[in-house]
């Protein structure tokens, strides 16, 4: 189900990624605002949430193996790894908004802050699915059953990243290559 | 998920269709049971199908003759657009997801969809979504730029009224509903049918459900990304669709087709499914070249999403791209005409019954292929940049969601509603309702054909007298009230049925799939025990056995 589900999600972003696409070639981006995007610092908080995917794995690994003291770490790592993701979104956005790059202000503002709204939306989303198990772990729901619900937020989690790489490379890295 | 879970079932009886429940109407509000989210759905599309017609009857009052002035332009707006959103969102998808949730699972052999809680949600969710739309007419405004709301005539500065906004939200939510149904069927259809039942031997509606299920997951969210888009420029002054300040107009048509056009046929597939069942029913023989129909369903759905642009020949695409999509068109009509030709062998040769419901499946015939043959018409670019955005383009539409949707939706609802109910409906009063609303149906949209190709442009409110507008207009008109004057007729069948039907046993029809195995209305849990069938039609072979005509025609396939 979850499958499908992402399935459905991924169409939605498809939708969100052509819009940029057409935005970018149709309409144009000025270029001094592509440019203040800073992709060295976003890159690295990139490597965050895939660090974030890897310690998923690790969690969902342990827990197969009955391990719930492993699965608690791991999923406390995941969260936070998770977290600094968002941040650093934060803190792009507000330093955007400084440059005065806004949601209103320009057709690469619209187009930017949706996609990387919607997808930061999803990251968000996801925290609180973590977290959820995380308190559901705690209260010991998963010691004995052997239950899906790990494998099945993981498809999720693991989407939120996969997304992430092509977001990433549409709206950070190929800027760079081309002479807008 | 593949662990499969013991649902709880109450051993009460099902209620029918009644609210003679111990707990009344709150068994029905509350209920996750499939067969009551199915008949919920059916209630609602029938609650949005009056308010609908009303708008439309509303609209030919105002078009009967030249130069009137029943209604504004602005109140025309608002109901030209409304029964065309109602219509498409809050009857037609409810209908076919009411059939879909209530008979799925029973054709399947399965006692209940997979996510009981989740189907009760989407029921809901879409309820409050049609709710949230109408609403608007009290908030100052319905919305009033057309059904595909083109950008950007649905920006703030030009459609000021909040009528936008909650189109946007009401289809954002009756969306959501349908993708959760969407899901919730496929994971259904996998893993909740009986062991013995290959996927290769579903019944044909089934298939189709399932089929559908995918088409839905796949185009809803580019219109829900669409809306979300919308609702930013609305609400927060984004650019998306803006063009003073550099957006696209053309973005919000491409987003809006890729989901719009494999919407029309969300709508129609389902129908297909009910019509393979009905004919082989009435005919008394399997259907001619299973594996043909439940294959070109698939190829309609691939084929569903590279057609859209056929909407925008007009809008100045270039000559590659409007050729790509007129080619793709026309290659759409070939899978859909594989079906019609397996239909028609199917009733070859048959014992064919004249029910009420096998006449809806031979009306449907004869006027689907009216409009399909104005579809591929329209895929032809010369002729579409003549007749676009004239009534021509109103006539193909009503033909193919009316001569073919609901048509197909008409036939399900006699075929199955012994089954919902434990009663039939009166197959006398039916041929009433069905040549009304044929003879109806026909005088209001074939003129519309004539007049589209002299010249009438559609959504205005009103028009000069200039010859032949007004007789034909008239006609349209009379036509219109005549069919408005048979789905009265339906409603009070219905509810009589419900009464004082004839009742009837648990397969009145001697049909052949797993739905009629148990008894009618359906007890809350459908089965106690499934025969371990792997068949299409399951309750032909443990009738009939399995040296009937069955297997010469699967040989002959």
């Amino acid at each position: 189900m979850m499958k499908l589900v992402v399935g459905t999600e991924a169409m939605f972003f498809i939708s969100l990624i052509m819009a940029f696409v057409y935005m970018a070639y149709n309409s144009g981006f000025e270029p001094y605002q592509v440019k203040a995007l800073d992709i060295k610092t976003t890159g690295i908080f990139t490597l965050f949430l895939f660090a974030s995917s890897f310690t998923f794995w690790r969690a969902e690994k342990n827990y197969r193996k009955g391990k719930i003291n492993n699965l608690k770490t791991w999923l406390i790592a995941t969260i936070i790894l998770g977290s600094i993701f968002l941040f650093g979104q934060g803190k792009e956005y507000w330093r955007l908004v400084q440059d005065n790059i806004t949601l209103n202000g320009s057709v690469f503002g619209t187009s930017f802050y949706t996609l990387t709204g919607f997808h930061g939306f999803h990251v968000f989303v996801g925290l609180i699915i973590l977290l959820i198990i995380l308190i559901m772990s705690f209260l010991g729901d998963f010691d004995k059953e052997n239950s899906t619900v790990v494998s099945t937020v993981g498809i999720y989690w693991h989407f939120v990243d996969v997304v992430w790489v092509f977001v990433f490379t549409v709206v950070y890295v190929l800027p760079k290559f081309t002479n807008t | 998920m593949n662990e499969s879970i013991e649902i709880p079932e109450p051993t009460t009886h099902f209620p029918g269709i009644g609210v003679s429940t111990d707990q009344g109407l709150l068994q029905w509000i509350s209920s996750v049971d499939h067969k009551m989210i199915g008949i919920m759905y059916l209630l609602m599309a029938s609650l949005f199908f009056l308010l609908g017609g009303v708008e439309a009857l509303l609209m030919r009052i105002q078009l009967a003759i030249p130069d009137n002035h029943f209604l504004g332009p602005e109140t025309y707006n608002q109901f030209f657009t409304m029964h065309g959103t109602t219509m498409v969102f809050l009857v037609g998808m409810p209908a076919v997801l009411g059939f879909s949730v209530y008979f799925s699972p029973l054709m399947i052999g399965a006692n209940e969809m997979a996510f009981p809680r989740m189907n009760s949600f989407s029921l809901w969710i879409s309820f409050f979504g049609g709710c949230l739309l109408y609403f608007s007419f009290l908030a100052g405004g319905a919305p009033d730029v057309g059904w595909f709301n083109y950008a950007p005539l649905s920006e703030k500065n030009f459609s000021i009224s909040q009528g936008i906004d909650y189109y946007s939200l009401g289809l954002l939510l009756s969306g959501i509903g349908s993708v959760s149904t969407a899901i919730n069927l496929i994971v259904t259809i996998i893993n909740y049918r009986i062991a013995s039942l290959a996927l290769n031997r579903l019944p044909l509606f089934v298939w189709m459900v399932f089929v559908n299920s995918f088409l839905i997951i796949a185009a809803f969210p580019s219109l829900n990304a669409a809306l979300a888009m919308l609702l930013l420029d609305r609400q927060f002054h984004a650019h998306f669709f803006n063009t003073m300040n550099g957006g696209s107009a053309l973005l919000w048509q491409h987003l809006f087709w890729i989901f719009g056009h494999p919407e029309v046929y969300i709508l129609i597939l389902p129908s297909f499914g009910i019509l393979s069942e009905v004919f082989q029913v009435y005919s008394r023989k399997p259907i001619f070249g299973y594996a043909f129909v439940a294959a070109s369903s698939v190829a309609i759905a691939l084929l569903a999403f590279g057609v859209w642009a056929h909407h925008m020949f007009a809008v100045g695409m270039g000559n590659t791209v409007n050729a790509f999509f007129s080619a793709g068109s026309m290659l759409i009509g070939i899978p859909t005409g594989v079906k019609i030709f397996n239909w028609l062998a199917t009733m070859y040769g048959g014992k064919i019954q004249f029910t009420n419901s096998m006449l809806f499946a031979i009306a449907f015939l004869f006027e689907f292929t009216i409009g399909g043959l104005t579809g591929i018409a329209f895929s032809i670019v010369p002729i579409d940049w003549q007749l676009t955005d004239t009534y021509f383009v109103v006539a193909h539409l009503h033909y193919v969601l009316i001569g073919g949707t609901f048509f197909g939706l008409f036939a399900g609802l006699f075929y199955w509603f012994p089954k919902m109910t434990g009663r039939k409906l009166d197959e006398k009063s039916g041929r009433w309702f069905f040549w009304l609303f044929v003879i109806g149906f026909n005088a209001t949209f074939f003129v519309q054909h004539i007049l589209g190709i002299i010249g009438m442009p559609r959504r205005v409110y009103t028009y000069p007298n200039l010859p032949w507008y007004g007789i034909l207009n008239m006609v349209s008109t009379a036509g219109a009230f005549m069919m408005g004057a048979s789905v009265l007729l339906l409603f009070y069948m219905i509810l009589k049925g419900v009464r004082r039907g004839k009742e009837v046993g648990s397969d009145p029809w001697d049909a052949f799939t797993l739905e009629w195995y148990t008894q009618s209305p359906p007890p809350l849990k459908n089965f106690d025990d499934v025969p371990a069938i792997n068949s299409p039609l399951p309750l032909w072979q443990l009738k009939y056995g399995s040296n009937s005509k069955n297997n010469e025609d699967e040989k002959g396939q």
